[in-house]
């Protein structure tokens, strides 16, 4: 990647990330309910119009919109995102000790599904129009086709309160409570990625290098190894940095399912009881760090493929 | 008649898929002859049955009959899915199509929006929206509608820019078509078979998010028969109550795996020349 791309790809992420601030600002401002009285709410009082009126104007909400909104971002700049007034905490703090739970989930189902999927992917490929393709194409279609959040019922269920294995509500920070919601997510994932494996070992089969190592008589496996799973692989990485992003916005449901304590489920709290300030804070984050992983994703791209890095494409 | 049997012969696995999609269609129709109780009919002291011969599926905690909620739930759900695909296809291929034709700026307006849209874990903004507007099902499929009408957008406008340089449209232009025709006789019917694939294709997933969305609470609201709603409610008595967690999750992934395999059939219908795509088992877009 060259430099000038480099710098048009941050250009571009500091114009997204403006263009999302405003759109969150904007519905948080045009929302229903009011935040003042939901917030007193929350502390059990039912205050006078007087003091409604007063703290909304400590808040600067009686400001014009524009105004709010520019005072709102130059905060946020100086890394002040405000502070949530359901769980009366600075909205950083909050969302950096939630990263990591979220970040752990995310990773553990992505390795939990590669292990899964790359096997089957290839086993599929390699055997293209026996049983063994057959049956798993048909199980990506049911992946695809099952809703998570039911899935992860299901193994709620079975695991947690027919058997015992593992614990019902996944709070605590063992591994054993990172299992079930990772299953959940890379069972959902599985389907799309045995797909891809499959698609790019069978157009990798075709080139005219495996014809030719075949013809100098080496040996199937060594070929398939050496030779054909680097190829096939390469594109993989780009899914996993897009599938990285959108599980940190995605795990919601799961981390709900499970009681997970990560990213999601604060964020399904602050819009339940809505925290306009961390609505605003979560979609932010979420938004930046999806899409520097984007970037460090296309970066790796150019040290993992020397065809790229040369300019040969 | 004749053309029809034709068809069917050509195209068995469409027919089949598109009969069943159908039947669902004709549960959802017919929901109140198929239903064997009033699904919000509250009969506290049947609550929490377990299957048996008087309630096929059992009952909730409020005594209501699960089959008949299963089956007023066909409506809710095919409705929001059908009606949000339909949106966001009909905006999508509209502003993509204005922005192929007319180019400039109000091309450069609306690819920087979904640049946005694209560059930004959708159902993160969708999960915002829906939460703020408050929760409802028609509140439910704008938030979708919000982050999915992108993807059609791009796909209109690439496939204008494709034609509008043809001898064809040149004509059009010179001997003084107006542009309401030229778009409704050139771009629309060019566009319309690649927007209807991917609609038929979305139906399902669009499904699965609708469900998600009021299974976390911001969609449809109590005591509405909602797929998605009934596996919330569900999800508390899990351990007495495993039913009211099967039930409904199968019907929505009856629906979507009927759904998934129409959209796939009729893309082979459809688009006979692409060859690269395994039939029966189609891709999912990149989410």
């Amino acid at each position: 990647m060259k430099k000038s791309d480099l710098l048009k790809r941050f250009l571009q992420i500091v114009i997204v990330l403006f263009g999302i601030s405003f759109v969150t600002f904007g519905l948080t401002y045009m929302a229903p309910g009011d935040p003042v009285r939901a917030m007193y709410a929350a502390s059990g009082t039912i205050p006078s119009e007087e003091i409604l009126d007063q703290t909304r104007e400590a808040l600067g909400l009686n400001e014009p919109f524009l105004t709010q909104y520019l005072n709102w971002l130059s905060n946020c700049l100086r890394g002040d995102f405000g502070t949530s007034y359901s769980l009366n905490r600075p909205v950083a703090a909050l969302l950096l000790a939630r990263l990591w739970p979220t970040l752990k989930l995310s990773l553990a189902s992505l390795v939990l599904m590669l292990l899964v999927s790359v096997p089957l992917g290839i086993l599929s490929a390699v055997r293209k129009g026996g049983i063994s393709d057959y049956i798993v194409r048909g199980l990506t279609f049911l992946g695809v086709s099952l809703p998570n959040f039911w899935v992860g019922l299901i193994l709620l269920y079975v695991f947690g309160v027919k058997l015992g294995v593992v614990p019902v509500v996944s709070s605590g920070q063992g591994f054993d409570r990172l299992i079930l919601p990772a299953v959940t997510l890379a069972f959902a994932m599985m389907g799309k990625y045995t797909r891809q494996v499959r698609t790019a070992f069978l157009e990798e089969l075709n080139q005219d290098y495996v014809t030719g190592a075949r013809c100098r008589g080496i040996k199937e496996s060594t070929i398939l190894w050496r030779h054909v799973l680097p190829n096939a692989i390469l594109p993989l990485i780009t899914m996993l940095g897009l599938s990285l992003g959108s599980l940190l916005g995605g795990t919601a449901v799961v981390e709900v399912i499970f009681s997970y304590p990560g990213l999601g489920s604060l964020a399904v709290d602050a819009i339940t009881s809505m925290d306009y300030s961390l609505i605003q804070g979560y979609v932010l984050w979420v938004a930046l760090i999806y899409m520097v992983l984007n970037l460090l994703v296309d970066l790796s791209y150019s040290l993992l493929d020397p065809r790229i890095k040369k300019g040969g494409r | 008649m004749e053309k029809l049997k034709r068809f069917v012969r050509k195209n068995p696995a469409f027919t089949l898929f598109f009969l069943l999609a159908l039947g669902v269609a004709a549960i959802a129709v017919f929901a109140p002859v198929l239903a064997t109780h009033d699904p919000y009919e509250a009969v506290l002291a049947d609550a929490v049955q377990p299957p048996g011969p008087e309630h096929w599926f059992g009952t909730d905690r409020m005594g209501r009959d699960l089959y008949s909620r299963v089956i007023y739930g066909a409506r809710s759900s095919l409705s929001a899915s059908l009606a949000l695909v339909c949106l966001i296809a009909a905006v999508g291929t509209f502003l993509g199509i204005l922005a192929g034709w007319f180019g400039g700026l109000l091309d450069a307006v609306i690819m920087r929006i979904s640049d946005m849209m694209i560059s930004f874990p959708g159902m993160v903004l969708a999960l915002a929206v829906a939460g703020i507007l408050g929760a409802s099902m028609k509140n439910a499929v704008l938030a979708i509608a919000v982050v999915s009408w992108t993807k059609y957008a791009r796909l209109a406008r690439s496939l204008v820019l494709k034609i509008r340089e043809r001898d064809y449209i040149a004509a059009a232009k010179v001997t003084g078509s107006r542009t309401s025709h030229i778009f409704w006789s050139y771009l629309l019917p060019n566009v319309l078979p690649t927007i209807l694939i991917t609609g038929a294709t979305d139906i399902g997933s669009m499904m699965m998010e609708i469900a998600a969305l009021s299974f976390l609470g911001f969609g449809a609201k109590a005591p509405t028969a909602e797929w998605g709603l009934m596996l919330n409610e569900g999800r508390a008595y899990m351990t007495a109550a495993p039913w009211l967690m099967v039930f409904p999750g199968l019907a929505i992934f009856i629906t979507v795996v009927v759904f998934n395999l129409l959209g796939d059939s009729l893309r082979d219908v459809l688009d006979p020349r692409d060859e690269r795509q395994e039939s029966g088992f189609g891709r999912k877009e990149n989410e």
